[in-house]
């Protein structure tokens, strides 16, 4: 899937085949040995949980451990379909988020980054270089200053807490520009001179091209907010907002007894959506780390 | 895409005979400049400008919230000072720096030595890097709902295994105060490994073949291939996974949250967590906001001190 591959193994084949001797060979097959081993040591915490989501609750805490539930049971998950926590209403809040945000920071992010990479216009590279500056900002500093500005709002504990400062990103803005940045002006001036303005050079040419760039943000927004659990535990109260993170931790302390069965249901759904996701996109989703990664 | 190239190159010679009229129209749309950016900009002033002027602004002050703008206390430095004499503060970032420290050094050099062993010949290569790379996109509460489970001093898969393994006094894990960090310094090893090793294995995918091949003439062994080539070449990615693991590291306080309250006693408050714990459970808005400063400048200097020791030991050519 990656290109790695077949380049590390024309290297191995054509360059090193003196060096391809039978302790090579027993070298690898020692480490790929190590490495199947060490993930199914990375599996098992996803292991234990999805077993214990389909055991009895008085199963999963008794000795000795065992691997395959006896009997199934599916308590925990008919609980987070039927039980006191509505989970479809959590599921709910968060694709609304999810959604919200990864089409808001989308448009916002990609109108400006056309104006930084290829407009010109006073202070713009002040401008960029202010919103460059604030990605070095911890999350931390704008947590006290956003709940109090977000009662001042009147957004706190609403879904809007979520969505607004996700769809306004320096992140966003400063990962499309850099792509945008790429594409030859040349494109730009000839749709000029065909009397295109440009908006619609955005709209038509700029865009398009930068499909991969759009989807790698695009895929990024959702996962980050599908998984943020602190913004939601600082801005919502009710839970009828919750989102999947937040609304889990209800199953986790809820009173009357814990319940290992229905915690590691709501556990293995919360999850499913964004493997889903990221099975479907595993190129793009791999793309867009390392788009990032290599920013440094 | 090809054709619109191709349609490039055929008006190539018109567009630089008009140069001088487009600039013109640039110019003129200047002010269509703005419009592009304005929707962003609006929201990032409202969202993360004016926010930073608050907690510039709050740092200064004493305030619950609740209260309203009434009670707004302006008392100078006295935040920063407090900060310099709370015992519980150096205590946390010495957590800060033990749990980042050790966690965000592990955690790359297990992602770097996945990420080499990915690069070679292994069978079933894919699915090895799906499975290492499941724990950075499952949630902190689903992480942190199971580990709870797996670090139970009891009744855990890891505590019987250790026992069978002859271990008769296993670590209690979360409710020890000793053992508390390195659990969660474990988890965060589990969970960050392979983001490390995808990033670890875009960059090995762009070291030059050729550098090898003459290493392979000289009859270099592959740990002196690696040792004078790969991890060398290898630095601004090991920096910048160093980087931002301790940006991340020292700024996440919900995993903490989930997994031990900031204890046993105070064993895994970290400088984070008690941020968090001052504002929204003791209502200390104002330290809280000297103290996420405080932490920021901090963490800028381990970046400068960093980028400066990087540049320091490579010399790319």
């Amino acid at each position: 899937m990656l290109s790695v591959m077949p380049n590390a193994r024309v290297r191995r084949k054509g360059t090193s085949r003196r060096v391809q001797t039978r302790s090579d060979r027993s070298r690898w097959l020692a480490i790929s040995i190590v490495m199947w081993v060490l993930a199914l040591l990375f599996l098992t915490p996803f292991v234990w949980m999805l077993v214990s989501s389909m055991k009895r609750d008085l199963d999963v805490f008794r000795l000795p451990v065992t691997w395959i539930p006896d009997p199934f049971s599916f308590r925990g998950y008919e609980r987070i379909l039927h039980g006191k926590y509505a989970f479809h209403l959590f599921l709910t809040n968060s694709l609304i988020v999810a959604i919200a945000r990864v089409v808001g920071e989308l448009t916002t992010a990609s109108l400006a980054a056309y104006a930084f990479a290829r407009m010109q216009f006073k202070g713009r590279d002040f401008l960029f270089l202010l919103y460059i500056s604030t990605m070095i900002i911890p999350y931390q500093m704008l947590l006290v200053p956003r709940f109090i500005l977000y009662r001042q709002l009147h957004i706190f504990d609403t879904l809007w807490a979520l969505i607004l400062p996700g769809i306004f990103t320096a992140f966003g803005t400063f990962l499309l520009r850099q792509t945008f940045m790429t594409i030859p002006e040349d494109l730009s001036d000839a749709a000029r001179l065909d009397g295109a303005s440009e908006f619609q050079i955005y709209r038509q040419i700029i865009l398009p091209l930068a499909k991969p760039a759009l989807a790698s943000l695009a895929i990024l927004a959702f996962v980050w907010s599908w998984n943020d659990y602190e913004t939601p535990l600082v801005m919502l109260t009710s839970e009828s907002n919750f989102t999947v993170p937040l609304g889990l931790t209800r199953y986790m302390d809820e009173q009357g007894g814990y319940s290992p069965s229905l915690v590691m249901a709501g556990a293995v759904a919360s999850i499913i959506p964004v493997f889903i996701v990221f099975l479907m996109l595993q190129r793009h989703f791999i793309q867009a780390l390392t788009r990032t990664g290599m920013k440094g | 895409m090809a054709t619109q190239e191709t349609a490039a190159s055929g008006v190539a010679p018109a567009v630089r005979s008009s140069q001088s009229a487009q600039r013109q129209v640039r110019k003129k749309n200047q002010r269509l400049g703005y419009l592009f950016v304005a929707p962003n900009f609006i929201g990032f002033a409202i969202f993360t400008l004016l926010p930073l002027v608050f907690a510039f602004a709050v740092s200064f002050a004493e305030w619950d919230v609740i209260s309203g703008y009434d009670g707004i206390k302006w008392v100078g430095l006295k935040n920063f000072g407090t900060a310099f004499t709370d015992g519980n503060f150096w205590g946390s970032l010495r957590l800060t720096l033990y749990y980042a420290g050790l966690g965000v050094p592990l955690t790359t050099a297990v992602g770097l030595m996945i990420a080499l062993a990915l690069n070679g010949p292994i069978p079933g290569r894919s699915v090895l890097r799906l499975v290492f790379f499941i724990p950075f996109i499952a949630n902190t509460v689903a992480i942190a709902a199971v580990w709870i489970m797996i670090y139970h001093p009891r009744y855990s898969p890891l505590n019987t295994t250790l026992r069978s393994l002859g271990i008769d006094d296993p670590p209690l894990w979360l409710a020890s105060s000793q053992w508390a960090m390195p659990a969660l310094i474990i988890m965060a090893v589990w969970a960050g490994a392979g983001y490390a090793s995808i990033i670890y294995l875009a960059a090995l995918q762009s070291l030059p073949a050729d550098l090898y091949e003459a290493a392979d003439i000289d009859g270099a062994g592959a740990f002196q291939k690696f040792r004078a080539i790969t991890f060398p070449l290898l630095t601004p990615t090991t920096f910048f996974l160093l980087v931002t693991g301790f940006i991340g590291a020292s700024q996440s306080f919900g995993i903490i949250n989930l997994m031990t309250g900031g204890g046993p006693g105070r064993s895994t408050t970290v400088v984070s967590y008690y941020i968090y714990q001052n504002a929204f459970q003791f209502y200390r808005f104002g330290y809280a906001a000297a103290m996420a400063w405080l932490m920021f400048l901090l963490v800028l200097l381990l970046t400068l001190g960093l980028w400066i020791f990087q540049r320091r030991a490579v010399t790319y050519d």
